[in-house]
């Protein structure tokens, strides 16, 4: 207090009309900031518009160029040719799907197995150093994988299958199928740990054998959340890019022979990127229809698990 | 009156109990299998690459001949990118975190942006790739610069850090809060001083993931039209680039067998960078993670 007598500088009056200054600038900053900050949460609503409206608006242009029914139900894909160009997405769908089912077949009995493994028969320190390795093993690049599947598997394969082309589904579909398997196990791995304990000790004190509680009494609890990882883990293979581009040809064919080359959706655009393909060009419109269809793909895939997560789940 | 017959559970237990046993071992060949891919893959890589890979390495521009290539350009790209995704996804990032968890009201429009969220992590990367080329590349004219390809990578990778800062401040403890609002501090003294300080471990983590996952993408990175040979370097952030996926994904591409050991050399780099980078994210946990 004698120090704020002795200085003249201030009176008490200005004092006052000091802090009511500080004061109002302190409310100015909190009626501020919530907004600044409701921008930047606005930044991923704009995100999503901005992927819809992208997609659709470049889309419409091309259907100005191309039917919707040569697009939805011609069999062939030939672009790049000037004279009978064909645009229809189906040989390009049909090698989306080979190579997300080869995919699917590979990692759903490897994650699930695994998944069971942690969470049921793994003791605590087994699983806090596998389930580590395991995200790393899904934090790896996809291009390594790509360069993993053209120069390691592919090889193996052909010495297997003889008839096997260099490009083919079944090694990127193997990879891929390598790729998501963390990712089942993990989110699997997930449901069955939230499976109450009682509910296990309950069927152990019947006389079940371990596999037993983990088949007829964690499984079907946990359903929900693997059926979901399984539905996310497809939806990440569908739209999986670099090992298709690198190990899967550039030929797409409507069959389902898993032997010769393909080409995916994904694989399509990156073809199209690299190449020169002018501004304003039928081609250069096309890659937007395409990623249209795979972005419908992987929304379906994705609203589905969700859908499946919240409508099955058991509440304990 | 034999209410058991004990043959014929002894029996039937024989083949539960073998069952059960063969099953763990098939589920534990499972999980080894997924660590043995790992383990050939690292030990393919290392050893195509390790031939290739020298301090000149580093230091070479991409060349025609196998034994003169390097990535310096790339490596320089793949940090030009650091530079604009790590400020930009943590301001949006972790500013979203702050809204969605201390200022947004439980409404319809809060769940909106959380289910447009976790919608958009699933959004494959290449369609990324195509909201980058025309909002970025054409409609703001950037081109095929190190900006744009930051952007369209901060959008990218946007979800992760989003996530993972909403869950370091969901467990920032009501306590300090209210420790905090009883000296009188306002809600954002609040937040700047009490929450982030205790969050901040669980932002960076999730920080340095986000930044690990943009260095490796390729796909949105070869629709935006990014040269796949480049041999200058960057100026400025309006620059064409770049980057090690890409230039890794070049060499692949070649017919030359020797190339297949410089795209080797080329992961062993980015694997090694990915190392580093989680090894700081997992050090940064253990040891500023404070329990309350």
């Amino acid at each position: 207090m004698a120090l704020q007598k002795s200085s003249n500088t201030f009176s008490i009056q200005e004092m006052i009309r000091e802090k009511k200054n500080k004061k109002a600038k302190k409310l100015q900053i909190e009626k501020i900031v919530p907004f600044l900050l409701l921008l930047t949460a606005i930044v991923s609503v704009l995100t999503t518009i901005g992927i819809v409206f992208t997609l659709i608006a470049e889309t419409f242009t091309f259907f100005t160029k191309v039917s919707i029914t040569e697009f939805l139900t011609a069999q062939k894909w030939y672009p790049f040719s000037e004279t009978n160009g064909a645009f229809g997405i189906l040989p390009l769908i049909s090698g989306t799907l080979k190579v997300s089912i080869i995919a699917a077949i590979v990692a759903i009995p490897i994650g699930l197995a695994s998944a069971i493994f942690l969470s049921e028969y793994a003791t605590d320190r087994t699983r806090r150093t596998i389930k580590p390795i395991l995200e790393v093993l899904a934090g790896i690049p996809t291009i390594v994988y790509g360069f993993f599947a053209l120069t390691f598997v592919t090889p193996i394969l052909r010495e297997v299958i003889p008839s096997l082309e260099i490009f083919n589904a079944l090694s990127p579909g193997i990879v891929i199928g390598i790729m998501i398997t963390p990712m089942i196990a993990s989110l699997s791995e997930d449901a069955m740990s939230s499976v109450p304990n009682s509910m296990r000790e309950g069927a152990l004190a019947l006389g079940a054998t371990k596999f037993e509680v983990a088949i007829k009494v964690v499984l079907p609890a946990a359903i929900s959340g693997i059926i979901a990882s399984i539905v996310l883990a497809i939806s990440r293979a569908i739209g999986e890019t670099m090992i298709v581009a690198v190990a899967g040809g550039s030929t797409p064919n409507l069959n389902w022979d898993v032997t010769g080359s393909i080409q995916t959706m994904t694989a399509y655009i990156v073809q199209v990127s690299q190449g020169d393909a002018g501004y304003g060009t039928t081609i250069y419109y096309s890659i937007y229809a395409v990623g249209f269809t795979l972005f419908l793909f992987t929304l379906i895939m994705n609203l589905l698990a969700q859908f499946i997560s919240r409508r099955f789940r058991e509440e304990y | 009156m034999k209410l058991i017959d004990h043959a014929k559970v002894l029996k039937q237990m024989k083949s539960r109990k073998a069952s059960n046993i063969f099953f763990k071992l098939l589920f534990m060949a499972a999980t080894t299998f997924g660590l043995l891919v790992l383990g050939i893959l690292l030990y393919r890589v290392i050893t195509q690459g390790i031939g290739y890979l020298d301090f000149q390495f580093l230091q070479n521009l991409p060349s025609r001949k196998p034994e003169q290539a390097g990535v310096k350009t790339a490596l320089i790209g793949t940090i030009w990118l650091m530079g604009v995704v790590a400020p930009v996804t943590l301001l949006l990032g972790v500013g979203t975190a702050i809204y969605l968890e201390e200022y947004a009201r439980k409404n319809r429009f809060t769940r909106f942006i959380q289910v447009n969220i976790s919608n958009l992590a699933g959004v494959p990367s290449i369609v990324f790739g195509l909201l980058g080329l025309t909002v970025f590349v054409r409609a703001l004219a950037l081109g095929t610069s190190i900006l744009a390809a930051g952007f369209t990578m901060s959008l990218l990778v946007l979800p992760i850090i989003i996530v993972a800062s909403q869950e370091a401040i969901k467990a920032v403890p009501k306590e300090l809060r209210e420790a905090s609002f009883g000296m009188g501090a306002t809600k954002w003294q609040t937040i700047l001083n009490v929450v982030l300080p205790a969050a901040i471990p669980g932002i960076l983590t999730g920080g340095i993931l986000a930044l690990s996952r943009a260095i490796g993408e390729t796909a949105p990175l070869v629709v935006l039209g990014l040269p796949l040979f480049l041999a200058f370097l960057p100026k400025s952030v309006f620059d064409m680039f770049t980057v090690l996926p890409m230039q890794i994904y070049n060499w692949t591409g070649r017919p030359q067998e020797e190339f297949q050991g410089v795209a080797a050399a080329g992961i062993i780099v980015l694997l090694t960078m990915l190392i580093i980078m989680n090894s700081i994210a997992v050090y940064i946990r253990n040891k500023f993670q404070k329990r309350y």
